[in-house]
């Protein structure tokens, strides 16, 4: 019969009507300032700069390869790179950005320069309550403000950061373990006999 | 008791005897404006919220929370937003009739305010034909609809305005007809006359409004059908329909006229509500002898809330029609429907006369079986149309 249906629904909106009152599991609404959500693992807005140990300028990973620059699609990372050179991470001797910004006004999110950094020295930030007085000086953020501790990136996304901490752990251990070959190499060869002048003959 | 009933009645007059008598008469009218205006702009302030909040809890939200207790001072900041905000007119618009445009409506509306019965002796301008003058100013808003969509020039506020047009005319006609059946059993259009024959109680304590007759309740069930239509209340809102038409005809509107045209409308509605109240719902009367200490504007107004609710509750569970299903819906269910109700009333107007025990209740089963009848009959018929295929001449 004509009308059955809206009589139907209305009961239906009452039911949700009345029961939002007294069941407040009904409203999945999270009033942001007050209550906010657990970040997701996979969460991104935007990049950061990765630095280990506790000083932001000598555990920078970033070597100021500038590849990152060249690939940013809308082209909003700026760098200088330095004039001397610092270890890094294995201690062998690198460039590092004099100067590191980003725009964060034109950034879209891309992470495409985390993709591509072959250094793990940039990775995708969570804040988001970025909004300023001036959208010109204040979006754009230099490298004092870009520099996060590994820690920080541990705590966004865990597996990630451990995974780029075993690979880069195990480079490290590498590069050690063949520096210590080498030196024990030299070590061997300056602490070796000269040969004997049969030596050769054995050789052949 | 009666004191409490009366007073603004007698604070009126206590107020107006500081005038000379020869001012008296424009003081009065200067009141009543103001009485008007005051009531209603409140009510639509705390209309606007409470819609806001309904609508968000039937659809599991909170509704507006942040300004005030509960969000209770929504509506201020909304008024101070709609009117700091640059009022834009098209550089092609008419601008004479963009500007008239919402005068034109809030005008007749705030007349049509003016007959209504409000309380005992609570009656603005008292009118011996207050319904006929209610329906001639309340037709004179489709103007001002069809003025504002046409003096937009954008396509959105014409096809708008033209929608609003059919709708408001065709709705016109089972409202007016279904309130022709409350002018037969009453015999006179004054609506202070209506409320009056709608005092007392059946037996004692059963409320004698008109809602309680068979005629009465189809009356009521076709005039709160075209008047949610009237008003342009969802299911009804095609000539604002937001997800297809942007605003309709208030597409070009922006800043304090698009303010009033909002509270025009709101206003509209409650006139409509008001006057449903008036004509079915008893007025002022209250539904039980033993409630009748409170004051009756609080048992108008009461019952304004109420319907003002039911059509919040309605906007928040009905999706919006088509426009073909909005025209067979209005010609061929609410209009036959209503001259069935009127022929309804006349049997029951003439069948006062037998007077055998009983007979009442012989007279409501007659009555509500022609009724029931030609519902259900009628309804088969529209839900038959609306399953039809339907033949899309371009699409395919
Ligand atoms: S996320 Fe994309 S847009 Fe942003 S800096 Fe990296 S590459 Fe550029
Ligand atoms: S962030 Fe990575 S890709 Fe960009 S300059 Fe530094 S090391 Fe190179």
């Amino acid at each position: 019969m004509l009308g059955t249906g809206i009589i139907k629904g209305m009961v239906e909106t009452a039911r949700n009507f009345v029961g939002s009152y007294h069941d407040p599991e009904r409203l999945t609404t999270v009033q942001y300032p007050e209550e906010r959500l657990a970040p997701k693992e996979n969460g991104r807005s935007f990049p950061f700069l990765v630095f280990d140990g506790n000083d932001q300028q000598a555990g920078l990973r970033c070597v100021a390869c500038q590849i990152c620059e060249k690939e940013c699609p809308p082209q909003c990372i700026y760098i200088n790179k330095s004039k001397d050179k610092k270890p890094d991470y294995v201690g062998k001797l690198q460039f590092y950005p004099a100067t590191f910004d980003i725009d964060i006004s034109v950034c879209m999110s891309c992470q495409i320069c985390v993709e591509v950094c072959p250094f793990e020295a940039i990775k995708m930030d969570q804040v988001f309550e970025l909004s300023t007085s001036d959208r010109f000086g204040k979006l754009l953020l230099h490298k004092p403000q870009l520099a996060k501790p590994n820690e920080y990136f541990h705590q966004l996304h865990p597996t990630d950061a451990n995974e780029v901490d075993a690979r880069l752990g195990e480079e490290k251990r590498k590069a050690e373990a063949k520096a210590a070959a080498a030196a024990a190499a030299a070590a061997a060869k300056l602490a070796a006999p000269k040969p004997a002048p049969d030596e050769p003959t054995k050789a052949t | 008791m009666q004191s409490l009933d009366q007073i603004f009645v007698t604070g009126k007059q206590w107020l107006l005897a500081f005038l000379p008598e020869a001012l008296q008469p424009v003081g009065s009218i200067l009141l009543v404006i103001a009485a008007i205006f005051g009531v209603f702009a409140t009510l639509f302030a705390v209309t606007t919220i409470l819609e806001r909040k309904i609508l968000g809890r039937i659809q599991n939200r909170f509704g507006p929370n942040r300004v005030g207790p509960f969000g209770f001072f929504q509506p201020a900041a909304d008024g101070i937003k709609m009117l700091t905000k640059e009022d834009i007119v098209p550089r092609d618009a008419d601008k004479i009739i963009h500007f008239l445009a919402p005068l034109a409506l809030i005008i007749p509306v705030a007349l049509a305010l003016s007959v209504l019965p409000y309380g005992r002796n609570m009656v603005p301008v008292e009118f011996d034909a207050g319904l006929l003058f209610f329906f001639a100013v309340g037709a004179s808003t489709e103007l001002s609809v069809f003025m504002a969509g046409w003096s937009s020039r954008n396509k959105y506020s014409l096809v708008g305005a033209m929608r609003g047009i059919a709708q408001m005319i065709s709705y016109e006609v089972p409202l007016v007809l279904s309130t022709v059946t409350v002018i037969m059993i009453v015999g006179s259009l004054s609506l202070v006359k209506i409320v009056e024959a709608q005092s007392g109680f059946l037996f004692g304590f059963l409320p004698s409004w008109h809602v309680f007759t068979p005629w009465g309740f189809a009356g009521f069930f076709l005039f709160m059908i075209a008047a949610t239509a009237e008003s342009n209340r969802s299911p009804f809102d095609l000539p604002e329909a937001e997800s297809e038409i942007i605003a309709g005809y208030l597409t070009e509107y922006s800043g304090f006229k698009y303010a009033l045209f909002f509270m025009g409308e709101y206003w509209g509605m409650f006139a409509i509500s008001g006057l449903s109240v008036t004509l079915f719902l008893g007025g002022w009367n209250a539904p039980f002898p033993f409630l009748q200490f409170i004051p009756s504007y609080i048992w108008f107004f009461t019952k304004l809330v109420l319907i003002i609710f039911t059509f919040i509750w309605l906007r928040g569970t009905v999706p919006r029609l088509r426009l073909d299903q909005l025209m067979s819906f209005a010609w061929k269910f609410l209009l036959p429907l209503a001259l069935t109700n009127i022929v309804v009333a006349a049997i029951w107007f003439f069948s006062r006369a037998l007077q055998f025990p009983g007979a009442l209740g012989l007279r409501w089963i007659f009555c509500a079986a022609i009724l029931a009848v030609s519902y259900v009959w009628l309804g088969r018929g529209v839900a038959q149309a609306q399953r039809a295929k339907r033949v899309y001449q371009y699409a395919e």
